[in-house]
């Protein structure tokens, strides 16, 4: 397993929309160099015939609360209302015209 | 007092008409009135909330209606699960403001209960941590020693029962977010099968482990809570539907011809010496009581703690994209670009934990590396499962240690991410493998602080961690014992 630079750490935040001072990336380069190698330790498992887990109940898959042994979850297509507009806008930090407001994205000029 | 009683035992006062509900909440709120101040489990306060559905349920008890077992019966929410109309900020800045539209399904459930809603308790930001330490508000204080964590990151809520400024909470278990508190805690806590309780409401964290669970006074409460909460919910296509059985069926005093196993893996060097005692004196009651204790091994215990940080960051790396000062929450609002405005939004509206797993799941997830982190992880999840299955063909429950420290002291390991990281040492194994698992009270180390004895089943065999840990409570004192927390906040 590699490690991280100060270099990779700034690649990351970007990646994750974060931003850090130097001091601050000094910082988390440190202590996630540190817990990297930690978690280095999984190279002492052999793994190259085991199968990846990416959620416990694989091959039980229910429907509607009922077991089906199906592939997918479904639940029927219900047509509803969804919440309220203005109750969805209540909790936003910037809304105009029933929309969300964002700084601007598209330059006018072009 | 009547703040200091079970659920169970307020619920045959209640249906007696020996005492109402309001008299129930202005109880509970006397309590928080005296110890609160000290213990600062709550982030939010709702008593005129509380008033109101505790009338409802007085109404119904009055009239003499069927009322269920847990009408009336004050609870406390942890700040991660959503509740209308009343603010939800997992603890961070960056939701500081958040008031949800909807109830999670769990919500839903205790208020078809009837159960009073006390308020909404501190965490570890986004449930991440060990010691509700890295809660964006305040330090969470344990009622058995205020200069101790109550652990995490459900600390407030396992703090709030402890502090009996709650009849009983819900968490939710990640990595032992639940379990390990509650030992800290001295209280009974319960992670159950991945899958059996709806997680729509609850702010995701990493959503292959995420679970969401019960703090109780004792066993029965749990299973009362157990049977309010567990179902499939087809807002949640992770939630299973295997039949949900009546869990105080499984309150049986007899463990005679149940197999429990104890783990060699757990009981290494890292392990307190006294608590390494107090789980061996309880496996000994339980033999005492017929059951058959033997030794079993997990050989890839090692490697869960490598395991889980990089599949929890992971998922949440992915999970808290949505922070982005657009649709809820904290934004910084001078930015004249939309990218900006993510990266200042985000930078200062999560705290340092946060963003360190943020960072460590972006890494594990990025290209070039995705293989041998990522992909490495899931395999060594799988190893880990199959230790369990393995064990599962022999014993019905495994019985360790939840914590392989008692509560330390607050700041004690804030500067060591990982030695933080470690305190999870003997939660996170049955995270892997979805498992349910319950801590229950069984004794205390020299210095007074609590020990709780983590007991696992295989996924969906709650009946059987209940019936072993009813029995143990049954056969014990530990759960009686109550901190002394004096109103001028010394512990005496």
């Amino acid at each position: 397993m590699a490690t991280i630079t100060t270099e990779g750490v700034r690649h990351v935040a970007n990646l994750a929309r974060l931003e850090f001072n130097d001091e601050e990336t000094e910082h988390f380069t440190e202590q996630l160099t540190r817990i990297l190698d930690y978690i280095g330790k999984l190279n002492e498992l052999e793994t190259d015939d085991v199968p990846p887990t990416s959620h416990i109940h694989p091959n039980q898959v229910f429907i509607m609360g009922s077991q089906t042994g199906a592939a997918h979850v479904a639940k029927p297509d219900v047509v509803k209302s969804s919440y309220p507009r203005e109750e969805v806008l209540a909790n936003a930090p910037e809304a105009e015209e029933g929309y969300f407001g964002v700084p601007r994205v598209v330059d006018r000029s072009h | 007092m009547l703040y200091e009683l079970t659920a169970h035992a307020l619920h045959e006062k209640l249906k007696n008409r020996e005492i109402t509900a309001v008299e129930l909440v202005e109880s509970v709120y006397a309590r928080i009135d005296a110890v609160e101040p000290h213990v600062k489990g709550y982030l939010t306060l709702t008593k005129d909330l509380a008033l109101e559905q505790a009338d409802r349920a007085d109404i119904g008890f009055q009239q003499g209606d069927e009322m269920p077992p847990l009408a009336g019966i004050p609870i406390a929410i942890k700040d991660v699960i959503c509740t209308k109309g009343v603010r939800t900020t997992c603890a961070s800045k960056i939701l500081e403001t958040f008031v949800p539209p909807y109830d999670a399904t769990v919500m839903t459930k205790l208020h078809e209960q009837g159960m009073v809603m006390v308020g909404k308790t501190n965490m570890d930001e986004f449930a991440m941590g060990s010691s509700t330490e890295n809660s964006a508000y305040q330090i969470t204080h344990n009622p058995w020693d205020l200069d101790a964590i109550p652990g995490g990151s459900s600390g407030g809520s396992a703090a709030v029962v402890s502090a009996d400024t709650a009849i009983c909470s819900l968490g939710s278990d990640t990595g032992g977010s639940i379990r390990q508190p509650a030992a800290l805690c001295g209280v009974v806590g319960m992670k159950p099968t991945y899958g059996r309780v709806s997680r729509y409401g609850l702010v995701a964290f990493a959503s292959s482990l995420d679970q969401i669970g019960p703090f109780t006074k004792d066993v029965t409460d749990c299973a009362l809570l157990l049977n309010a909460i567990c179902g499939s919910d087809t807002m949640d296509a992770t939630s299973v539907g295997v039949p949900v059985p009546d869990f105080t069926q499984s309150l049986i005093n007899d463990v005679k011809g149940l197999k429990i196993g104890v783990p060699k893996e757990y009981f290494t060097s890292a392990l307190d010496a006294e608590i390494a005692d107090r789980v061996h004196t309880a496996t000994a009651v339980l033999e005492g009581l017929g059951a058959t204790v033997e030794e079993v091994s997990l050989p890839h215990t090692e490697y869960a703690i490598a395991t889980y940080y990089i599949i929890a960051p992971a998922e949440a790396s992915a999970n808290l994209a949505r922070y982005d000062g657009v649709r809820y929450g904290y934004r910084n609002g001078n930015p004249e670009d939309l990218i900006t405005m993510y990266k200042r939004t985000r930078s200062e509206g999560f705290g340092e934990e946060v963003k360190r797993r943020i960072m460590l799941g972006t890494f594990a997830l990025s290209a070039g590396y995705q293989d041998a982190y990522y992909k490495k992880a899931q395999k060594a999840r799988t190893l880990i499962k199959s230790d369990f299955d393995a064990a599962f063909e022999k014993v019905d429950v495994i019985a360790t240690p939840t914590s392989p420290t008692p509560a330390f002291k607050i700041g004690e390991r804030t500067a060591d991410p990982l030695q933080m990281y470690l305190s999870d040492v003997m939660t996170t194994p049955a995270s892997h493998a979805g498992l349910p698992g319950i801590s229950v009270p069984c004794g205390f180390v020299e210095s007074g602080l609590p020990v709780g004895l983590q007991l696992l089943g295989a996924p969906f065999a709650e009946e059987k961690v209940l019936r072993v840990a009813y029995t143990f409570e049954q056969n014990t004192e530990h759960h009686r014992q109550k901190p002394q927390i004096g109103t001028d906040g010394v512990v005496s």
